[in-house]
């Protein structure tokens, strides 16, 4: 059912670009201010960052007096691990609970539907005072400050990941499997071997979920991330504006530095993003 | 029906160890103190109950005695009905339009999902600098405009809070509302053009009622969502600014666990998150089953 009239179409891009023009003004507007003198940020705008406008002043500032690239290090090993053990822990558990029959599959199945109702509000504190007592939170050693921060990300991500691999996996055929056994591979080799292959594409969208989700996570890393040499690129940034007040050109690039990775990452995986973040949130 | 393979029980145990220890000790465990914790006596975040609270329910009187909260709850309120309302109301209608257009449908499903890769924090800034009231890009219109400055964070500031959320989470809803209209067959529509349906009918008796099952989901997803916001109105907002004007329930529970001091008391407000998300999506799955087409 495509329209006939080219007015109704005309009228119809112009108010979706609207929107269009709302999601990707406020970041072009932003990318050009970073490369301005902080002061025209709040005079004009909207000049382009040319000619005399022109300065990388926001960015050496960046590195040097916030140390965004310490930042940045620690929200991909924090993130990357998070990433990592969810891809491996809930492959191997939906493994299993998609493959396998055994007594007390049915109460499995439902600890994880029901933990998906839990949000992080109601299980943080227990958590910060469980790993408090094993000397992980609050220890004042940035390692371990980091380790506590990705261990509650990954049980939250987990059930949910499982959710998805189980059903991918359920849904392939036995075939490979059961000729790979005759040859003499045992169920942990068929795992990597045939599962995570053929799986691939659920497997992408369980890390990508489980990977970004982990790096925009406020909430966790507010409390377990508490000195300068801990913070991760988003806690960094929540403290930006009691550090640095009114630096808006520092602002702007920071906010840059973390827009343009995303972006350049967005627009190659960009399939399996909005697939992993759609599924994701029906985790709910 | 089993396989050769799954006979042989021994690797279960490996398979499944691991991440239901994880579950166990982080979701299960910690989610069954929080409901203890909300009847104890804590002072300070780390600390160890200290004893029972006298009244073992004092911290749910509190909860309704407290104007703070109170705030909270009606600002969530209003979060929950602005993201039903605008977001899946406006990916509603860029969805239809999007899916009769000839060209770039993929351009636009790129471009509004965007925003929800990134982070809160950062957009939490780049609103800040939007909104502000000295030379920011919105007041840098007005002037140009010839109109004064507005404080949009002190006289909008629940505007100002909402509009950011709801902006950032319109192509998520989009894309799933996009993902059932294709799902819904041409023929239905070819045999609703001979009949004579007009664009407008055939949204109206064709679309809406097939996508009737879609927009349950994002309702109740967009209702669920709301009670779980922290992130961006935290950055915009800390600490509930201007005076007490803009808490949410997550925002307050974090001040009053992290800030105050007072565990016991966030324990208890988390608890209610938990207990007002149940009964919501409760709520909003049998108003919309009722109408059932």
């Amino acid at each position: 059912m495509k329209g006939k009239f080219s007015i109704s179409q005309t009228i119809m891009y112009i108010l979706l670009s609207l929107w269009a023009l709302t999601t990707l003004f406020p970041f072009v507007w932003v990318v050009n201010n970073s490369f301005k003198p902080r002061n025209l940020i709040i005079t004009d705008t909207f000049a382009p960052a040319a000619g005399d406008k022109f300065t990388m002043a926001n960015y050496t500032l960046a590195f040097k007096r916030i140390n965004i690239g310490g930042a940045y290090l620690r929200s991909l090993i924090v993130s990357v691990s998070v990433m990592a053990a969810v891809v491996l822990l809930a492959g191997l558990a939906a493994y299993a609970l998609a493959r396998y029959q055994f007594k007390g599959r049915a109460l499995l199945d439902s600890l994880i539907v029901a933990s998906m109702m839990f949000p992080v509000f109601c299980t943080i504190i227990p958590v910060f005072t469980m790993q408090k007592s094993w000397g992980i939170a609050s220890s004042g050693h940035a390692g371990l400050s980091l380790l506590s921060t990705a261990l509650p990300q990954i049980a939250g991500n987990l059930t949910f990941a499982i959710i998805i691999l189980r059903g991918y996996i359920r849904g392939l055929p036995i075939d490979l499997e059961e000729s790979a056994y005759l040859e003499g591979c045992s169920a942990i080799q068929i795992f990597f071997k045939i599962i995570v292959p053929i799986a691939k594409p659920s497997f992408a969208t369980v890390a990508i979920f489980s990977f970004l989700w982990s790096y925009n996570d406020l909430f966790t890393q507010m409390f377990f991330l508490r000195s300068k040499a801990e913070f991760t690129i988003t806690r960094l940034l929540n403290e930006l504006t009691s550090m640095e007040g009114t630096n808006y050109g520092l602002m702007a690039a920071a906010v840059t530095l973390v827009v343009i990775p995303v972006l350049i990452v967005y627009i190659f995986l960009q399939k399996y993003i909005i697939k992993g973040m759609t599924a994701g949130a029906l985790k709910g | 029906m089993e396989s050769m393979i799954y006979k042989k029980k021994g690797p279960l145990f490996l398979f499944l160890v691991p991440a239901f220890v994880f579950i166990i000790v982080y979701l299960f465990y910690p989610f069954i103190v929080n409901i203890i914790n909300s009847f104890s006596v804590i002072q300070g975040l780390g600390n160890l109950p200290a004893g029972v609270n006298a009244p073992w329910y004092q911290n749910y009187v509190r909860l309704f005695q407290d104007q703070k909260f109170k705030t909270a709850l009606v600002n969530t309120l209003w979060m929950l009905a602005g993201t039903v309302v605008f977001q899946v109301g406006l990916a509603l209608l860029l969805s239809l339009m999007v899916d009769n257009i000839r060209k770039g449908a993929q351009f636009y499903r790129t471009v509004y999902f965007f925003p929800i890769v990134i982070s809160a924090a950062a957009l939490g800034l780049l609103f800040n600098m939007m909104f502000m009231m000295q030379g920011g890009m919105i007041n840098q219109v007005l002037a140009g405009l010839g109109t004064k400055a507005v404080n949009w964070k002190e006289k909008f500031s629940i505007q100002t809070m909402l509009i950011p959320v709801m902006w950032q989470y319109v192509g998520f809803y989009f894309v799933i509302i996009v993902t059932g209209l294709n799902n819904i067959s041409e023929d239905i529509y070819e045999a609703a053009k001979i009949d004579g349906a007009d664009g407008i009918k055939r949204v109206r008796y064709i679309t809406l009622p097939l996508l009737f099952n879609v927009l349950c989901t994002c309702v109740t997803l967009s209702v669920t969502g709301a009670l779980k916001v922290f992130d961006l109105p935290w950055i915009m907002f800390p600490n509930g600014m201007p005076v007490d004007s803009t808490w949410l329930t997550g925002t307050y529970m974090y001040y009053s666990t992290f800030n105050l001091g007072d565990v016991d008391y966030g324990s208890a407000i988390a608890v209610f998150i938990v207990a007002l998300g149940v009964i919501i999506a409760r709520l909003a799955n049998t108003l919309l089953k009722e109408k059932d087409y």
